[in-house]
């Protein structure tokens, strides 16, 4: 994904982070923790001109005041991006605001709960079991491309009832759209034409033979006064759950392997305490939470005592609230059984999100199973680990090599 | 010897993040959104004090009240 970057439209680079920040800059993407240290030292709320004006929380408390704030703070935009054109293609839940977004929501959780994900478990565990089968033998694979990125793309088009095989076209969309958008509206429009092009096609197959999948389920749900949803709601609610549920849990799967590579003291310990898993993934979840989200400034307010303004967005930053030290001791060490954990690495307040279960179900299931057959592993020195730019932060090579070191 | 323990999960706050039902699944049942309640009355039976604290303190949006009676 890194090569498509160079076609983008550049932003100087970052002198002065405080009162200039960018979280599409090189460093930030190499390694923003430090960037955000500093931010914090700052102040609760830093902002940038960048993206025709926008702030920043660098606090939990400040992340988690605008979080829960629906009447100063809008959901309509949920990408900090260069641009602010007017609003075409909505996703509902992800982009509604009270009150429209409770009935949205409602729709979504029953498929998303712990109990429908237990059913869907044994399917995820034999994806991952069958990408391990195609390159264990290699002794050497690139994480990123050979399995992180497949277990949520199969997982959710086997729920969706979509091919697995056009996985490379989700790829595609969502990183138009989470990527290349920020800075080319162009390459957003683009990809929002084309998935809802396909989900269209999925809609009127349907419409004529009806299946059990989740697209039929939305297909069949009635909103609030009993009427079925417009075709447009649904293609929304349906671009939202590919594009949330893809790139996120590549990215939580792929930096928990990042970690457990470069640390063989954890790795060695989920692997003799196989039961510290629920802890393990909350903590990994914590240190490296992948999803950043945005609001846009409605109304005149203060965050944690600072002034914001109509007119900016918000770059809302959940992965900076949960390396806040005022919240999490040691926040900046991965402390694998951390017994207090209220990371807010799925959101806070009514945005939470939909898919946190399935989210979870993902990287217990893809961590345990890579351990259970590549229990030794580290970074590949001949290779380089990249990470992705912007809303969602994870990496997108990952060249691991197998056995212990000699 | 400190009292027997309940528990109350404030509907209003939960956002249905489960955290709760997977720390301790004897004390919290979801509903068919998701979204957590106490089992029963909300009494804490002897032996799972530290689960009925642990769900408390890993709850995103600190909607689990804990009290002694």
């Amino acid at each position: 994904m890194s090569d498509s970057a160079s076609i983008m439209p550049e932003h100087p680079p970052v002198a002065d982070w405080i009162n200039d920040f960018d979280h599409t800059d090189p460093t930030w993407t190499e390694n923003p923790f430090p960037i955000w240290e500093k931010l914090r030292a700052a102040s609760p709320v830093v902002h940038t001109e960048r993206f025709l004006g926008c702030y920043m929380p660098t606090t939990y408390q400040a992340v988690k005041e605008i979080a829960y704030d629906t009447e100063h703070f809008s959901s309509r935009r949920v990408i900090v991006r260069d641009v602010r054109p007017e609003i075409t293609a909505r996703a509902p839940p992800i982009t509604s605001d009270p009150p429209e977004h409770k009935p949205a929501k409602q729709l979504l959780l029953p498929p998303f709960t712990p109990d429908a994900m237990k059913k869907l478990e044994p399917r995820v565990r034999a994806i991952c079991n069958e990408l391990i089968d195609e390159f264990i033998v290699d002794g050497k694979c690139d994480a990123a491309a050979r399995y992180t990125k497949h277990v949520p793309v199969r997982a959710i088009a086997h729920m969706l009832g979509i091919p697995e095989k056009d996985g490379d076209l989700f790829i595609k969309w969502i990183h138009g759209i989470l990527e290349l958008g920020i800075k080319d509206d162009n390459a957003l429009m683009e990809a929002v034409r084309e998935m809802t092009g396909y989900f269209a096609g999925h809609l009127e197959q349907r419409k004529k033979h009806p299946t059990d999948d989740l697209i039929s389920t939305l297909m069949k749900a009635k909103d609030k006064d009993g009427n079925p949803l417009a075709d447009e709601h649904v293609l929304g609610s349906l671009r939202l759950l590919l594009i949330a549920g893809i790139d996120t849990t590549w990215s939580a799967i792929g930096s928990s392997l990042w970690h457990l590579a470069k640390t063989p003291a954890d790795r060695e310990r989920l692997v003799k305490e196989p039961e510290l898993m629920p802890l393990a993934v909350e903590e990994l979840l914590r240190a490296y939470s992948p999803v950043t989200m945005a609001r846009e400034v409605m109304k005149e307010t203060t965050i944690s005592g600072c002034p914001v303004k109509p007119g900016n967005m918000v770059l809302l930053s959940f992965p900076a609230a949960n390396r806040d030290p005022a919240m999490f001791p040691d926040a900046d060490r991965v402390v694998i059984d951390r017994k207090e954990n209220r990371h807010a690495a799925f959101g806070l307040g009514i945005h939470r999100c939909v898919g946190s279960n399935l989210a979870r179900m993902e990287m217990t299931v893809a961590i345990e199973e890579w351990l259970k057959r590549i229990p030794d592993f580290r970074l590949d020195p001949a290779g380089k680990v990249t990470w992705s730019e912007g809303t969602v932060r994870g990496p997108r090579q990952l060249p691991l090599l197998f056995g212990k070191a000699n | 010897m400190a009292g027997k323990l309940k528990i109350r999960v404030d509907q209003d706050k939960c956002q249905g993040h489960a955290r709760c039902k997977s720390l301790a699944p004897e004390l919290f049942d979801l509903d068919e959104f998701g979204n957590a309640h106490e089992v029963g009355d909300g009494s804490v039976p002897a032996g799972l004090e530290d689960k009925a604290w642990l769900a408390q303190s890993n709850c995103p949006e600190i909607a689990i009240e804990v009290t002694e009676e």
